[in-house]
């Protein structure tokens, strides 16, 4: 069936919430005004207030509530009506959430879902379009997500919600509208497994969320000029599917590492350091990465486009890992 | 006596029997608890045991009186001065020092340590090293009783130190909002490390709080065990049949430093001593003997009972085996597949 990347997870959580009555969903507006990016449209009026909560603005107070649900067997879904609030319940997912587990012994879990949007939308300024998915894969004890299409965001989601361990599930603030096909019936994907959205033999792309929508649109470029690029989303960054990623790399021997968030202990650094390790001799070129500029976000359309990765930005990467073009300093 | 302490509802009283037994049953948690912080403090001066050590010597009344409040399913979550209440839940002192000693036999493995207590089977949901974030969590865990339409009550405690922090008002906050069974309990012994009240709050009076989260409020004296126990069963009653949320202050006094590494320097002798005329272990102990009659003999057993119970304690971490490598990675995530040594 063709459906949006919105009401992929919204049936997602519907299915759940029907199979499992532990799962409940709070958050920012999810109820009433039917969630602020309408991914909960119509869940109130299925589930009632018991299980659809809106909460206040007090990101603290209901991640740690979430977190606390979770100790005593509920599975609660809390959507931050974007990443960037998350930075106001840091301690909870990181002190809490993450370690709880670890430090009770392996006594409590956590089954919880931190879910919202990420990245940055259309000139939303610098405190409203981060990509902090390298600060959450960070933290020894969550699982981090980022489906790209409607049919990952799905069968992502109703695996995070069955997962024991919290996982911190991001969605494209800019993909929620993106239409694609989603299989009937269940579909589960495991977390930790990655998958090849187009198949090539020149150049692999490693790439996640929206980006993989940039290096489809690369790849597009590049076969026109005879240039085959394989793009790989792993579609879970923790845990992360090396081995898909070292398997084309090997049959490829060049590889582009794109993400939207900042260089400096991004995640493309880590993957590459992997890929370097794992599979040094299978490379003929350094292994490019294109990210998102070291600057907090401005907010002027163009300042915007010259920051973020763009499908051009992908273009000349996967040249210069062709040596087609000179390799960054 | 102030104001709130005089309007405060009273508990059902019980026959002088029952006051006795209930009586010498708190008397002896507390010490043995008291036995326990003093078996830690040794050990942490002769190095065998590391990290930072918070010790609620003063303050056991209140998480004796409050505990003893409760029924055995209702939840309890702490601080990171916990060794009492994680005992008072029903957690053993061998689990305690063994936890402390870095051992396999310790409450979390030796994963935890000192401020991080743990135990599923009593309910007592941990030991937390961020002033005030435990908070949230606790409204939480009152949350899924709620939602779950269990009438179990959760305790969550708290010092005067978190009064001032934001997560505890969202947690406080989303209690009062969605009425959730829980009773906060501020154990306020004067000092946020080493820093006076007054110096970190504008309105001393913690209780004050509750009047902006429709929480219901008491504020009383900690010293005698079985006013806590009574003010605090009123908290607990009050949560479990009205579901009506309760900020409680219990004033109290540590008598050591804030940890192990602080000499207290901030505050007089004088005042030190003044407090511990008003330590609630001998207070106990004297009402026993002169409003119980219990005869002192019957009190020393009981005293070496619980010296030996400590001792007995000691020699079980001491010769428990280390905590276990493989526990490093084993309890990251629940999958065991699912090694960190290669994710």
């Amino acid at each position: 069936m063709r459906l949006s990347y919105r009401e992929a997870l919204n049936q997602a959580m519907c299915e759940e919430m029907e199979r499992d009555p532990n799962v409940l969903l709070l958050g920012e507006e999810v109820g009433h005004y039917q969630g602020a990016y309408k991914v909960s449209q119509g869940m109130l009026q299925k589930f009632g207030e018991k299980r659809v909560i809106d909460t206040p603005i007090a990101e603290a107070g209901f991640v740690g509530v979430g977190v606390g649900a979770a100790m005593v067997g509920l599975r609660p879904i809390v959507e931050l009506m974007t990443f960037n609030f998350s930075l106001v319940a840091i301690d909870q997912i990181i002190n809490n959430a993450a370690k709880i587990r670890q430090m009770s012994g392996g006594q409590f879990k956590v089954p919880m879902v931190i879910r919202g949007a990420g990245g940055a939308a259309h000139q939303l300024g610098a405190q409203h379009s981060q990509s902090l998915e390298a600060m959450f894969c960070h933290v020894p004890g969550l699982k981090v997500v980022m489906p790209s299409t409607p049919a990952d965001a799905k069968g992502l989601l109703k695996t995070a919600i069955r997962d024991d361990d919290p996982v911190i599930f991001i969605e494209g603030e800019l993909l929620y509208g993106n239409q694609g096909e989603v299989p009937e019936g269940e579909h589960p994907i495991p977390l930790g497994k990655g998958d090849i959205k187009r198949a090539g033999s020149d150049c692999t792309i490693v790439c996640w969320s929206k980006m993989v929508h940039l290096a489809l649109a690369a790849a597009e470029v590049l076969a026109k000029e005879g240039i085959s690029v394989e793009v790989v989303d792993p579609r879970t960054l923790k845990p992360l599917d090396t081995e898909l990623i070292f398997s084309s790399v090997a049959k490829t021997h060049r590889c582009v590492i794109v993400e939207e968030g900042w260089p400096f202990s991004g995640v493309g650094a880590e993957i590459a350091h992997r890929i370097q390790h794992a599979v040094f001799d299978e490379l003929d070129a350094p292994i490019e990465r294109v990210t998102a500029m070291d600057v907090p976000m401005p907010y002027a359309l163009h300042l915007e486009e010259l920051v973020v990765p763009t499908a051009p930005k992908v273009v000349a990467a996967v040249r210069r890992a062709l040596y087609l073009a000179a390799p960054t300093a | 006596m102030n104001k709130s302490d005089q309007n405060a509802p009273t508990a059902q009283p019980e026959n002088h029997e029952q006051q006795r037994a209930l009586l010498g049953d708190l008397y002896r948690q507390m010490l043995l608890i008291r036995r326990v912080e003093e078996a830690s403090a040794k050990a942490y001066a002769q190095g065998k045991i590391g990290g930072f050590l918070h010790l609620g010597i003063g303050q056991e009344s209140v998480c004796v009186g409050a505990i003893a409040a409760a029924r055995k399913t209702d939840y309890v979550v702490g601080t990171y001065r916990e060794h009492g209440h994680y005992i008072a839940k029903g957690g053993s002192p061998k689990e305690v020092l063994a936890e402390l000693y870095g051992k396999a036999t310790g409450s979390s493995g030796g994963l935890g340590g000192s401020m991080h207590l743990f135990s599923q089977k009593n309910r007592f949901l941990g030991g937390y090293g961020i002033v005030g974030g435990h908070v949230p969590l606790a409204a939480g865990v009152a949350f899924a009783s709620k939602y779950r339409d269990e009438d179990d009550v959760t305790l969550c405690f708290f010092g005067d130190g978190s009064v001032p922090q934001g997560a505890l008002h969202e947690g406080l906050s989303l209690a009062g909002l969605w009425k959730l069974p829980i009773v906060f309990i501020c154990e306020n012994n004067q000092y946020s490390m080493g820093t006076p009240l007054y110096r970190t709050l504008a309105v001393e009076d913690v209780t004050e709080r509750a009047s902006g989260y429709a929480l219901a409020r008491d504020r009383f004296k900690g010293e005698d065990v079985l006013r806590v126990r009574e003010r605090v069963g009123v908290a607990i009653e009050r949560a479990r049949k009205e579901r009506q949320p309760t900020l409680i202050e219990v004033i109290t006094y540590r008598f050591r430093g804030h940890s192990m590494s602080d000499p207290a320097t901030y505050r007089t002798k004088e005042e030190v001593e003044e407090w511990k005329l008003r330590d609630p272990v001998p207070l106990a102990r004297q009402r026993l003997l002169a409003e119980f009659a219990m005869p002192e003999d019957q009190l020393v057993s009981l005293e070496a009972a619980v010296k030996a119970e400590v001792q007995e304690a000691v020699r079980f971490a001491e010769s428990s085996p280390p905590a276990e490598q493989e526990s490093v990675w084993k309890h990251v995530y629940a999958d065991p597949a699912l090694d960190p040594r290669s994710t």
